[in-house]
């Protein structure tokens, strides 16, 4: 057996290769480095971009359902469930929120204590103006949902606040729907940074998991929309606030947004948040952009 | 025999403490669940399975079932250390699932 022994110069060579590679990849480094440095301003610059995430998300549900009609992603389950389609169109006979249409209009037109009605504190009389809600509220730096306008033009007129799931609340809601439908979705983020904040805190409570289950809302509402879960179908994300409120069977009564979003939360074993809090508040300014472009369809019914 | 007897005497003294818990020691464990849930609460983190465990101790606690209490407690009180860890967790991450 040979055993070579390194002579002078190999070991010199091996040397010099060590000095090389030292010098590569410290230059590998540095260039890496510099990478990191120059994608960080791109970062933070395309980091809250709303209309560029509207476009992609959208265009993401309309990929993963070629056949659904852009207005139709408003009807959740029944756009993408055939079989639901038509247990539909018979409950459709006889819509199971006209109760609550009926209340709805009544209490729309009867004054407050002090004269005053619902119609004066909304643009338009409040008719056909749902699809602009929620909106950011210069004044208050804050989002301001639908609920959230009824409440204060109550409180402004001395009245008490309604509750924010059901009743009367989503009675009211019904009415202000019903004059919009057909109106595509028209949510407004000016460019003020606190508004872009609120978007972007609302992108975060769509996108983060949550709850002893560890599910976002993503995770039921975007990958496996129009899967079975338990006996329901999921409905996909674009659109999913489009038919509120509702009158779901499984409740047995009418539900807001927040009822609904509540529920939702609930279900991944996560405690819901205050009703009206600034984390429900923000998340619907985050969903009702993203279906900017798609009919108000409301009051819906679901089963 | 009677070594033997001392042995076992002493044997199951030294595990009591183990085996059953006492009202102190339930009601201990009920107050350090109570104090890490309110700040899962606070962090907006809060499970509900947590507070359904919360629920059970002081349940069991009212019912001086001292070691179903600190056994519920114990559960809530890491149920709540855990929403808070994964509130912690997702400040971050939940970019990651961003899909567009
Ligand atoms: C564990 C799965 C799951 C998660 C997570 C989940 N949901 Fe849901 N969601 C459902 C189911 C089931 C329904 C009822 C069937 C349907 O309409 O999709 C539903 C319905 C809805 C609806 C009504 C859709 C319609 O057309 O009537 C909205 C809005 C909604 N979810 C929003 C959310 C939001 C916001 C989140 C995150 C806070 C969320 N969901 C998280 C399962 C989930």
């Amino acid at each position: 057996m040979v055993i070579e022994m390194p002579t002078q110069s190999d070991g010199e060579n091996r040397m010099i290769k060590a000095n090389k590679r030292t010098r590569f990849s410290v230059a590998v480094s540095v260039v890496c480095a510099l990478m990191l440095l120059a994608s960080v301003p791109v970062k933070a610059a395309d980091a809250t971009n709303p209309e560029a995430d509207r476009k992609a998300f959208q265009a993401f549900f309309f990929a993963k359902f070629p056949k659904v009609a852009k207005d139709d992603f408003a009807n959740g389950p029944y756009a993408v469930n055939e079989g639901m389609r038509k247990q539909w169109k018979e409950i459709m006979e006889f819509p199971p929120y006209d109760p609550a249409l009926d209340e709805g209009h009544t209490e729309w037109d009867k004054p407050f204590a002090n004269g005053k009605t619902y119609a004066d504190c909304f643009d338009n009389k409040g008719e056909g103006i749902r699809q602009t809600y929620p909106r950011f509220i210069a004044a208050t730096g804050q989002v301001e949902t639908l609920e959230g306008a009824i409440n204060r033009c109550r409180v402004e007129n001395g009245e008490k606040p309604l509750n924010w799931m059901t009743g009367m609340m989503a009675s009211l809601t019904a009415v202000m729907a019903e004059s919009s439908r057909g109106k595509p979705f028209d949510i407004t983020i000016p460019d003020d940074p606190r508004a872009l904040a609120a978007y972007e805190r609302g992108k975060e409570f769509f996108y983060a998991r949550k709850g002893q289950l560890g599910m976002s809302c993503a995770s039921c509402h975007v990958s496996p929309a129009g899967e079975r879960m338990r006996g329901d179908i999921l409905a996909p994300a674009l659109g999913i606030l489009a038919a509120m409120p509702i009158y779901r069977s499984d409740w047995g009564s009418m539900g807001t947004t927040i009822r609904r979003i509540s529920s939702c939360s609930a279900q991944t074993r996560s405690l819901p948040l205050e009703d009206n809090g600034e984390d429900y508040r923000d998340l619907e300014y985050f969903l009702s952009y993203m279906s900017n472009g798609i009919a108000i369809a409301g009051p819906g019914t679901r089963p | 025999m009677m070594r033997a007897f001392f042995f076992a005497a002493g044997f199951a003294m030294l595990s009591l403490p183990a085996l059953a818990a006492t009202q102190a020691e339930a009601e201990a464990a009920l107050a350090a669940a109570q104090t890490t849930e309110a700040q899962a609460v606070a962090a907006k983190a809060a499970w509900t399975s947590t507070e359904a465990d919360l629920a059970a101790a002081r349940k069991a606690l009212a019912a001086e079932n001292w070691d179903a209490a600190k056994a519920a407690a114990d559960e809530a009180r890491s149920q709540a250390q855990l929403s808070i860890d994964q509130a912690n967790e997702q400040k971050t991450s939940w970019r990651t699932a961003i899909f567009h």
